[in-house]
């Protein structure tokens, strides 16, 4: 009901509007997206699906300018079914004013930021991620979630800045046990109480950073202090749990990247200091270790229209033997480091119409991995149709993408866009 | 004073390469900078058509040929509102960034293939911002006319044929206005493989500008109509048009 209203509402504010509409600029896609577990495992739940995804998707997008172009607002919501679900949904991914002044650059509402220079690696992109859509075949572009607040550029001569505030805090979206297999650590507990912060004042979120281009190499400083986007569990008791709390651990990320040439190529290094607040002695083994991390890549065209990447990226937890000494026992203890190894190949062809695209990430010390096949076409300036599959392996059932090794689908999507 | 012991070239004679320089300045040069609406129409030998529509900005930023492309695309919807950076250094890698609005995430593009195509158009990199002169040796063919304009034909071959996609390129280049009406890439085979036209010159405000032109891929049958509306120079950009705050907030003044 809620969709209909929506669109009534939309459309009778277009047909109220549009003969003011000067410039008003509407643009937006129509969209069958569907993926598939292709493994033959199939969840006992009852009206568990096969289906990660069956949704048809409208993304509506507003927005006008003053002439000067000094000040503007841009919305841009999506309506669908959610065929899984069984549910009409609407989603405003983008609702924004943005005003520009002299140096200063102030973007306030619901908007997309994106920091940091990894390839689906993310140590100072302190921004909300959906991975429910990235591991269930939805467009690239779902796989940033959005955040509400201001943002605030500023652009001297030496040095650029951005300063982010967020009242309202978004976690990481993560694949829905309702769709996904996944591991469940406290499998007799019955009840689950999510806490997110942002009831007191004190929760609001700031994050900065400064950058300064030396050439064209970009350099960056990074700062945070919010709280981290996955979730830590607290169960009641750890013998035999009916509750589990999930709760969101505060932290402070410090960090920096440079991106430049290297070797007829672009190169790009970051890292950071994770400083998890609630657990700096490292002795409760249920919220994150604080941690450095560190990345490094490097991307070149091989050939004409044939592009590779590849990345190494790795954590290291300050207090990695206190989590070891007090872990309970039974529970699946985590590696010491956390690293990974990426590579994405990128070829197009046929004018650019046809893309063809593999990413592969592997977990050096959990030995497990996902591998990203995608063939993207576009039939039309207006068509475009893809087609690729997420696939999950490793070798226990508690890793990040071991535990996702049933849920290895095929996924499409057809979108018109105007 | 020097003596000059060379034959005395008959008056107005250039050699090939200041014949290629000179075309170079007013094709690609032209005013302090420029600001245009590109159409580019993609047409497939079976007529199917594709368009992209931007608006370039293009300011020379150094004696030594350094220039600043700044590009925001305007059509078609699923490329709508990216921008484009572009450093050009001669001698050196161009440095490009290109913004992706729907992530809001500015990139640098690894791109070290002059000769890749430009938004899968018949036109390379290359072929929108110029190759350097030095890369290449030139040889005076003749002297022909395209259409009515007298043009010396000069030929020119890569000094490092490694990474090109043609043998020589023959240029026809106007003899007074100094832009190419015409160029011929040759193949190893010895046939054309692709040709460039300038369909239509213009003068504005004092500079002469090919308005419209067209690449022809001549193997394929697939060709690149563009053409330029609402074309002007010295327009006095500013430097900051052309970085990544500009990438994020195309300026309003300049973007239509």
């Amino acid at each position: 009901m809620k969709l209909i209203q929506s669109l009534a509402l939309s459309l009778f504010m277009l047909l109220v509007f549009a003969p003011f509409a000067h410039a008003v600029d509407m643009h937006g896609f129509a969209q069958g997206n569907y993926s598939a577990r292709i493994t033959g495992d199939q969840p006992v739940r009852t009206g568990a699906s096969n289906y990660l995804l069956s949704e048809e998707r409208f993304q509506l997008e507003i927005e006008d300018r003053t002439k000067d172009g000094l000040a503007g607002f841009f919305i841009k919501s999506d309506f669908f079914r959610d065929g899984v679900a069984n549910t009409n949904e609407v989603e405003v991914r983008e609702a924004n004013v943005s005003l520009t002044k002299g140096a200063f650059d102030l973007k306030v509402g619901r908007q997309i930021i994106t920091w940091g220079t990894g390839d689906l690696l993310f140590i100072n992109d302190v921004f909300p991620k959906d991975y429910n859509a990235l591991y269930s075949g939805r467009p690239i572009e779902y796989l940033k979630a959005p955040v509400g607040g201001g943002k605030l550029g500023i652009t001297t001569e030496a040095v650029s800045a951005e300063i982010v505030i967020i009242p309202a805090f978004e976690a990481n979206r993560l694949p829905e046990p309702s769709r996904f297999y996944l591991f469940n650590p406290f499998p007799t507990a019955t009840a689950n109480i999510t806490e997110k912060p942002g009831g007191k004042l004190s929760d609001t979120e700031l994050a900065a950073r400064l950058f300064r281009y030396f050439g064209s190499t970009d350099v960056s400083l990074y700062a945070y202090r919010g709280f981290s986007r996955m979730p830590a569990m607290m169960p009641d008791n750890l013998s035999n749990p009916a509750t589990v709390n999930t709760f969101y651990p505060p932290i402070n990320v410090y960090g920096f990247s440079v991106t430049g040439n290297v070797l007829d190529g672009v190169g790009n290094l970051e890292a950071g200091y994770e400083d998890s607040r609630s657990n700096r002695s490292g002795t409760n083994p249920l919220i994150e270790n604080s941690r450095w991390k560190a990345m490094v890549g490097y991307k070149k065209e091989l050939a004409s229209e044939f592009t590779a990447g590849v990345q190494y990226y790795i954590e290291v937890p300050v207090n990695h033997d206190n989590y070891a000494r007090n872990l309970p026992p039974g529970f699946p203890k985590a590696a010491r480091y956390t690293s990974y190894a990426t590579l994405r190949l990128t070829k197009t062809l046929w004018y650019q119409t046809l893309r063809l695209q593999f990413f592969g990430m592997y977990s050096i010390y959990d030995k497990d991995y996902l591998m990203n096949p995608e063939a993207y076409y576009k039939i039309t300036d207006e068509v475009s149709l893809a087609l690729g599959s997420n696939i999950f392996g490793g070798g226990k059932n508690y890793t990040n993408f071991g535990s996702l090794k049933k849920d290895t689908n095929m996924y499409t999507y057809l979108r018109y866009q105007f | 004073m020097a003596v000059n012991f060379s034959i005395p070239r008959a008056q107005g004679a250039e050699s090939a390469e200041d014949v290629m320089k000179k075309s170079q300045r007013a094709f690609l040069y032209a005013g302090s900078d420029m600001k245009t609406r590109v159409t580019m129409r993609l047409i497939a030998k079976d007529g199917r058509e594709r368009i992209r529509e931007m608006t370039m900005l293009r300011k020379n930023t150094g004696e030594a040929g350094d220039q600043k492309y700044f590009i925001y695309f305007n059509q078609p919807a699923d490329v709508r509102n990216m921008t484009f950076l572009a450093w050009k250094h001669p001698k050196k890698e161009t440095d490009r960034w290109l913004f992706i609005p729907a992530l809001n995430m500015v990139r640098k593009v690894a791109a070290s293939d002059t000769r890749s195509s430009f938004v899968g158009s018949d036109f390379s990199y290359e072929d929108i911002s110029g190759r350097d002169t030095d890369y290449d040796t030139h040889t005076l063919v003749k002297d022909e006319k395209a259409g009515d304009r007298d043009c010396y034909v000069v030929k020119s071959a890569p000094k490092d044929e490694r990474g090109m996609d043609y043998t020589y390129k023959l240029s026809w280049i106007d003899r007074e206005r100094w832009l190419p009406l015409k160029e011929e890439y040759y193949g190893r085979t010895g046939s054309i493989q692709k040709a460039f036209t300038a369909d239509e010159v213009k003068n504005i405000g004092g500079y002469w500008t090919v308005t419209r032109r067209t690449m022809k891929n001549l193997e394929n049958g697939h060709r690149t109509e563009v053409s330029y509306e609402k074309t002007e120079y010295n327009k006095n950009m500013e430097d900051s048009l052309f970085t990544e705050r500009s990438l994020k907030n195309p300026s309003g003044k300049w973007i239509e």
